[in-house]
């Protein structure tokens, strides 16, 4: 087999950036099997694999209540942006009715409001309604994003419009259309948008880190963040913390990779 | 739409009963967006007008006063400086690093999706776990750089060659280090999303162009100038776009990459989203803050139209 120097060139570079990607996270996830003794040697490899730091993590500190509201959130939150992104997309692309396009143009413009500019009038909001440092404080925001119905609404157009009128002969009713007939079709989509949904939400951190007032209300992005303060500098357990802070995306990403891949490809492409 | 009578055609009925349901589907999400969205982007321009007082009628007028304010604040000059230096190293670094390597991934078969995994799974990541990562590795006594730096004098030191040595760095301890080495983590951090898009875009573009202009003799460069940026343009502005919105509204990596203080070494790293932030949360300023936002809402404004008018103008082949 002849191999061709360019291809050779094209996999040494690859594989050069492939270990600038990775060696953050695996400097990081081996710190976290070090002891604290151990965790200022340049060795990549802990000289003896401990589980301590992770027990430390794991039953003496806040993390697992983190944990906790960070899956709340972020379950709460992918469940209502499938459902109601979906339920827009679908009610602005196959329902007749007098202002559609009117409120889709509304609806997208608030795309171009950057968030950093709405966190202080929700944070007013917040005060005045009792919702500082709430489960519903810290999902309020995020239920319906105009992306996930711009990006629903997209993929809703693709389907023929004989599929919906046939069924409405039919005697179907109008949910019923847009539950059983036009959800199944777009799965696809669906897969992306509760996928980043879950992953975005997962990450999120400025506004939580605004609306969390006490430990216990902290998701995982805003409890590592001030972790310091909970474990000194105590950078063996910090960085334990944050090897477990990246497993759940992480777990999302493998299991999920090409429809995020794919759904990244069609926002940048169909735009 | 007038009310159907008795002898009325029945398609009128159903058409009402069309859009009566429609609008039943959108009650509740029309509620959030005026609720949530409408309403909070009309008051923020609102208070940005008065002084900041839990009770409503204890705020001040002060009309354009925080905007002059702005004029006089060093801090945010510093800010908006860092700002623009961000984006000028953030976005050309995430364009041509995205584009060469989504352009050799698209030159090899084998492996190509554990490639591409491999330089998406930052993208996917909280940044604040990327930003303790790093900035253990920047640390200036104990990092995994100023080792590598000293390991890597001693070779050569060892080997007769002193020239070749490099002195430890300060990187986020140094003013003059500090910002790029916080950029360097959000490229690290967003490549991925970049080669994902171009890939994507790559593989859009028939290979019989490619073939044809090699016909004709076209060399690589000539193929990649002439063929792939052309046909890549809207991707192009749709990335660019993209990261220059992202670096505008940096936060997250630039609180959370360990300094003595928020801002870094003489606010060397500061942004507006960080400025912003202090002056809303740190000093409760929200009138002042939020006309800061309104600065940033209108910079993302212009930023993103004249990006769209300048870049897709070369569009047209």
């Amino acid at each position: 087999m002849r191999l061709k120097l360019t291809t050779v060139v094209a996999y040494l570079l690859l594989l050069i950036g492939s270990l600038v990607m990775v060696f953050p996270f695996a400097w990081m996830v081996m710190s976290s099997f070090k002891e604290a003794r151990e965790i200022f040697a340049l060795g990549f490899w802990p000289s003896a694999w401990s589980f301590d730091n992770y027990r430390e993590v794991l039953f003496r500190t806040a993390f697992p209540r983190w944990f906790l509201n960070s899956l709340i959130v972020a379950t709460i939150t992918t469940t209502s942006v499938l459902f109601f992104c979906s339920l827009v997309g679908y009610t602005l692309t196959w329902l007749r009715f007098p202002g559609r396009t009117l409120i889709f143009v509304l609806m997208l413009s608030t795309l171009m409001v950057p968030t950093e500019m709405l966190v202080i009038p929700w944070y007013v909001m917040s005060v005045n309604y009792g919702w500082v440092n709430t489960f519903w404080g810290l999902i309020f925001p995020g239920l319906i994003p105009a992306f996930g119905v711009f990006l629903m609404r997209q993929f809703f157009r693709t389907l023929p419009r004989d599929l919906f009128d046939a069924a409405r002969v039919d005697g179907m009713s109008e949910f019923g259309l847009f539950w059983q007939i036009g959800l199944p079709l777009v799965r696809p989509a669906l897969a992306a948008l509760g996928i980043f949904a879950f992953i975005g939400n997962w990450n999120a951190y400025l506004w939580p880190l605004i609306i969390a007032k006490s430990n216990d209300m902290r998701t995982v992005p805003v409890g590592i963040s001030l972790f310091s303060g909970e474990a000194g500098a105590a950078w063996h357990l910090i960085m334990t913390a944050n090897a477990l802070a990246i497993l759940p995306a992480l777990a999302v990403f493998v299991i999920f990779q090409k429809q995020i891949i794919e759904g990244v490809a069609l926002t940048g492409v169909k735009g | 739409m007038t009310t159907p009578g008795k002898n009325a055609k029945p398609v009128l009925t159903l058409a009402r009963r069309e859009a009566l349901w429609a609008y039943l589907f959108l009650l509740l999400p029309l509620a959030f967006f005026l609720l949530v969205r409408f309403w909070p982007t009309l008051q923020a321009f609102q208070l940005s007008l008065f002084t900041w007082h839990v009770d409503p009628l204890q705020r001040q007028f002060v009309g354009l006063g925080h905007y002059q304010e702005m004029l006089g604040e060093p801090r945010l000059q510093r800010a908006l400086l860092n700002t623009l230096l961000y984006t000028l190293i953030i976005v050309p670094a995430q364009l041509v690093l995205g584009l060469s390597i989504a352009t050799l991934l698209q030159s090899v078969t084998a492996f190509k999706g554990l490639f591409r995994a491999i330089y998406f799974a930052p993208y996917v990541t909280p940044a604040v776990a990327v930003a303790w990562v790093w900035s253990w590795l920047y640390s200036v006594n104990f990092g995994v750089f100023n080792n590598l730096l000293f390991e890597w004098s001693l070779f050569w030191e060892a080997r007769g060659i002193p020239w070749l040595s490099i002195a430890p760095q300060p990187f986020l301890t140094s003013p003059s280090q500090a910002l790029l080495a916080v950029a360097v983590v959000v490229i690290w951090q967003g490549l991925g999303f970049q080669v994902v898009i171009f890939l994507a875009g790559l593989q859009g573009i028939p290979r019989m162009y490619y073939e044809a202009a090699r016909i004709d003799g076209a060399n690589p460069w000539h193929l990649f100038r002439h063929i792939t940026v052309p046909l890549l343009n809207p991707v192009i502005v749709f990335s660019v776009v993209i990261s220059t919105i992202a670096s505008l509204q940096l936060f997250d990596q630039v609180v959370n990459i360990r300094f003595l203080d928020q801002g870094g070494p003489l606010n060397s790293t500061l942004t507006i989203v960080l400025y912003l932030y202090q002056e809303a949360f740190g000093r409760f300023r929200f009138g002042y803050a939020t006309a800061v936002a309104v600065l940033l809402f209108i910079l993302v404004l212009v930023v993103t139209i004249v990006q769209f008018k300048l870049i897709s103008r070369r569009v047209d082949y």
